[in-house]
């Protein structure tokens, strides 16, 4: 589903990503861990498209298509969904509406109408009380006033209305306490799906507790360095990165 | 005009001649007694009308033009304006939609005008007869058997002396700034509303339907009196950018509720802006100022401001009567080289009185764009509140936006609360939009419109609409 090969990134002058390569294919969970300041966001940016990322070298392939070549909602109409560590506040819109906004664009772009409202609000509603949110969510401005853990649960609803291909999820526990952590590895759980890949990065092992990963990649210093199934996750719990870094070297 | 006819109208007492025999529709550049004299004559106007334009245009004489202002234009020469003109010619105006400005012609595609409007706003000389006259009976019918008077102010001049002479000048005095005294000596044109004691208009008054007001004034002049328990709401502009050719501006409205009457002023302006380089855009400079008069009177001024090069305007209420209220919320966009100076005053006077500002101000590309308010408490109005918010977004990184609050409090017992926020349009928030699968511009359109939905709630349903689809087209390319 995913080929990332050989890919080298620069921000700001300063090479990040130093040749990654990684596939995943559908109807897997991916982890990719590592110290900070490895890149691990970078690559999850990249892949959805940020500005300020400069691709020097490699390659970025979603089912045969060049993802460097797209524009950011193109990759998002694809089927790549990237759920933020920091999602951002829009003041005054509605998140009902920028859901809505979102799904009908993705559906204007596989050549389908739009949803009719009362199928809309049914899906939503439907999704808001798998992810224990209240409907009242859904006529605040997009995360503005929203708690840490609300922001969080707010980006897995939109995975759950959108149904991407591929689910990127950046740091999606960090600021989580034990109650909302499971909530939402409930809802990034129910995301699993033969047709879909779910990539998940993140600095600790606990959130792999609940999320159990098929692959796990450990990232170090724009590299992969080590990639194992979930006992990995544990052996790096109880060893830390520095040991890797040392077989590395 | 030969130049020796005008010298001979120039020499002649305005008193004695004027009254006849003037073939020409069209005055030269210049203005003294004279034009103004020829101005009153030419609308019929009764000869204390031309008193009160000959003593605004000698207390103008003794004024200066305002500085204070956050803009930056060059001087205007007041000699090499006309003050009177008739409407172009058929032969002088472009003969078909092919002679007009593309851009003008696919801003009008994207706002939804229908076609035969399009030749008649772009200037085109046409004969067919519009939809709207028939509207515009249907409506006038409807009007005068609610007892409801709406007509230009030239017309209310003759027809209806006795409220004019009671009411014109009454809210903003002759004298009260440079602008409105150059406009209270040689107003053209402009809406005249009178709303009798008890009566609830049966329909939103727009200019846009007023017969006889095919061409827009250079110097309107616009009074509108609302009885007691009387209401109307009234809506000025037109979404659709009108060309123009007269750059400078200077409009007058004055309003005034008495007793439980209800005045809601909505205005959406779009004129020229100017090109890319700010030429050629229109100056702006008006006086928009209403009183409530009378107890638990209320006035409520909604504006949409997108056009012009310069935008002078601060609509504002004197709250005199006791319990009354001031309303005023405004968006205003300016893009390109586009620079606007522009707020409200809330000048507290009664008892109880309450005003309410919401203030939106959306800048881009190199424009500049100021908020300038003020908030009086005057001894009397024990109790009076007010409630401020301003907010600024900011798109781009080559714009300015500025805010200039002020307050004069005379009064223990008042209330005032300001909130002002300023923001960008983040890169984040499009790259947030754009990363669940949403176009830059309808991202940039949903944002923009987020940060106006207060102000675009207060207007009329299909202006708010309009008003929507206006700022989509005025914000495109502001991006990237």
């Amino acid at each position: 589903m995913l080929q990332v090969n050989d890919l080298h990134v620069t921000v700001e002058g300063k090479e990040i990503l130093k040749g990654l390569t990684l596939t995943i294919n559908a109807g897997e969970v991916h982890a990719i861990m590592g110290p900070n300041g490895a890149g691990k966001s970078t690559l999850s940016a990249v892949i959805a498209g940020k500005d300020g990322y400069e691709v020097t070298q490699g390659s970025i392939t979603f089912e045969g298509q060049n993802v460097l070549e797209m524009e950011i909602e193109e990759r998002a109409q694809a089927g790549l969904l990237l759920g933020f560590q920091y999602p951002v506040e829009i003041p005054g819109v509605k998140n009902i509406y920028l859901l809505k906004s979102a799904l009908n664009a993705q559906r204007a772009a596989r050549g389908e109408g739009e949803m009719p409202a009362p199928e809309f609000m049914k899906l939503v509603k439907e999704k808001l009380g798998f992810m224990k949110m209240d409907a009242s969510f859904l006529q605040r401005a997009v995360n503005e006033g929203f708690s840490g853990g609300e922001k969080k649960r707010n980006e897995i609803l939109q995975m759950l209305v959108l149904q991407p291909k591929l689910a990127m999820l950046d740091e999606i526990d960090s600021g989580l306490d034990i109650d909302a952590m499971k909530v939402v590895a409930d809802g990034v759980n129910s995301l699993r799906a033969e047709e879909r890949a779910i990539l998940l990065v993140t600095h600790y092992q606990r959130l792999l507790d609940y999320i159990v990963p098929d692959k796990v990649h450990v990232l170090v210093d724009g590299r992969i360095v080590k990639t194992g199934d979930a006992e990995l996750a544990k052996e790096l719990e109880a060893n830390g990165y520095e040991g890797i870094e040392e077989s590395v070297a | 005009m030969a130049s020796e006819e005008m010298e001979q109208l120039v020499r002649r007492d305005y008193k004695e001649g004027f009254v006849t025999d003037i073939e020409s529709d069209t005055l030269p550049p210049g203005l003294d007694e004279n034009t103004i004299a020829f101005i009153s004559n030419k609308k019929g106007e009764p000869e204390w009308m031309l008193e009160w334009r000959l003593d605004a245009y000698r207390q103008w004489l003794k004024m200066q033009e305002p500085s204070w202002a956050h803009l930056d234009y060059p001087p205007i020469d007041y000699q090499a304006i006309s003050y009177f003109s008739a409407p172009k010619r058929p032969e002088d105006r472009p003969q078909s939609l092919d002679e007009v400005d593309p851009k003008l012609l696919e801003t009008y595609e994207k706002l939804g005008i229908p076609l035969h409007e399009r030749a008649a706003l772009a200037g085109v000389a046409v004969d067919a007869v519009f939809d709207s006259v028939s509207v515009a009976t249907t409506f006038k019918k409807q009007l005068a058997e609610a007892g409801v008077i709406f007509c230009s102010i030239s017309e209310a001049i003759r027809d209806y002396p006795d409220l004019i002479k009671q009411y014109l000048g009454t809210v903003v005095p002759v004298a009260d700034n440079y602008f409105a005294a150059l406009n209270s000596a040689v107003f053209t044109d402009g809406s005249f509303v009178f709303v009798p004691e008890g009566v609830t208009c049966p329909m939103e008054l727009s200019t846009y339907f007023r017969i006889n007001a095919a061409n827009t004034g250079q110097f309107e002049r616009t009074l509108i009196i609302c009885e007691s328990r009387a209401q109307v709401s009234y809506l000025e502009g037109c979404t659709a950018p009108m060309r123009d050719e007269n750059q400078l501006h200077a409009a007058v409205v004055e309003l005034v509720a008495l007793d439980d009457a209800y005045i809601k002023y909505s205005t959406v302006q779009n004129w020229y802006p100017g090109d890319e380089d700010g030429k050629g855009g229109i100056y702006n400079f008006v006086t928009k100022r209403g009183e409530c008069r009378g107890e638990r009177a209320r006035i409520s001024w909604t504006q949409v401001e997108t056009g012009s090069a310069i935008t002078w305007k601060y609509p504002s209420c004197i709250l005199r009567g006791k319990d009354s209220i001031g309303e005023f919320y405004s968006v205003a966009v300016t893009n390109g080289r586009q620079q606007a100076d522009t707020g409200t005053k809330m000048i507290h006077i009664g008892e109880g009185t309450r005003s309410y500002i919401v203030a939106k101000g959306i800048s881009a590309g190199k424009s500049d764009q100021s908020y300038r308010g003020l908030v009086k408490i005057g001894p009397r109005a024990k109790g009076a509140r007010n409630f401020t918010q301003c907010d600024s977004l900011l798109i781009g990184d080559k714009c300015g936006a500025h805010t200039f609050p002020y307050q004069e409090i005379g009064n223990s017992t008042a209330t005032i609360e300001h909130e002002a926020t300023t923001s960008k349009i983040g890169e984040d928030q499009l790259f947030y939009c754009q990363s669940r699968g949403i176009s830059e511009e309808d991202a940039v359109s949903m944002i923009v419109n987020g940060f106006c939905k207060d102000v675009f709630q207060e207007l009329p349903m299909e202006f708010a609409v309009e008003a929507e689809a206006l700022l989509n087209v005025t914000l495109e390319g502001a991006v990237g």
